[in-house]
């Protein structure tokens, strides 16, 4: 898998952390056809997104075919300070995987 | 004595054989986790009860989305939904008009603080064509639901 295919940014306001993340993969749901050939594109999706603040779990997503391409996903946890670390992880239905270690600012 | 033997002997290489099965087998397990069944599901209430095991939403006026009441590329449809409940073990993003209505599941569960400020997931899904985006929140073991229509100029699944 390329690398670099997510794209953190967090933040901390007084007590409550926001982090978004922008993932790179194409989604798709296995129902589309390629114009060229009339074949279907295999599906390939993200199964789950991780966020983990200081090694405890804070958000388990689990996705589905139906979000979009390169999902964007945001979510706020509190107890965070400027300077934790943060390690955001997925895995997609072809068994594809990448983490990546972000500090929140 | 020797036949003794022979037997113990292969009967300790089937269990080996049992055991490298299941070691085999463990990678399958894990991926088990994510639920197959519940994204597959067709209709709202199947998908819910492959979710969650029961179908009972109460509808909530303490969920809030927001949608675009107009997508023009249902392909990209940002939602945001946010909840005052407490104790909120998930939030899922369902869409009632997809053939396949589960989008998304998030676990919040793993939050200590009941933060009222934290229960907040955005994230972008395909909607089909017009259709309410429903959101469900599962709070001690109750589900609640609120929902928002969008309406679909160009649909996202499909080319």
């Amino acid at each position: 898998m390329a690398s670099n295919t997510i794209r953190p940014r967090a933040w901390v306001d007084g007590d409550v952390a926001t982090v978004k993340m922008l993932l790179t993969h194409p989604m798709e749901t296995g129902l589309r056809k390629d114009k060229k050939t009339g074949k279907k594109i295999p599906a390939h999706y993200i199964e789950t997104i991780k966020v983990e603040h200081n090694g405890k779990m804070v958000l388990d997503g689990l996705l589905g075919p139906a979000v979009s391409k390169n999902p964007f996903i945001q979510c706020k946890f509190s107890g965070a300070k400027a300077g934790d670390a943060l390690k955001i992880s997925w895995t997609d239905n072809k068994g594809d995987s990448d983490s990546k270690d972000a500090t929140i600012s | 004595m020797k036949r003794r033997s022979l037997l113990k002997g292969s009967l300790t290489a089937g269990m080996a054989g049992v055991a490298a099965t299941a070691g085999l087998l463990t990678p399958q397990m894990v991926m088990a986790a994510w639920p197959k069944a519940a994204f597959e599901a067709k209709g709202m209430n199947n998908a819910v009860k492959s979710l969650f095991g029961s179908e009972g939403l109460t509808a909530s006026g303490d969920i809030s989305i927001k949608a675009p009441p107009i997508a023009e590329n249902g392909a990209v449809v940002n939602i945001a939904v946010s909840t005052s409940l407490k104790n909120v073990d998930s939030i899922s993003i369902l869409v009632e008009k997809n053939a396949q209505p589960l989008t998304s599941s998030f676990n919040l569960a793993a939050v200590t603080e009941p933060f009222i400020k934290t229960r907040v997931i955005k994230t972008r899904v395909k909607v089909a064509k017009t259709s309410s985006v429903i959101a469900v929140v599962k709070s001690g073991g109750k589900l609640y639901s609120a929902g928002r229509e969008v309406k679909v100029t160009i649909g996202g699944c499909g080319g």
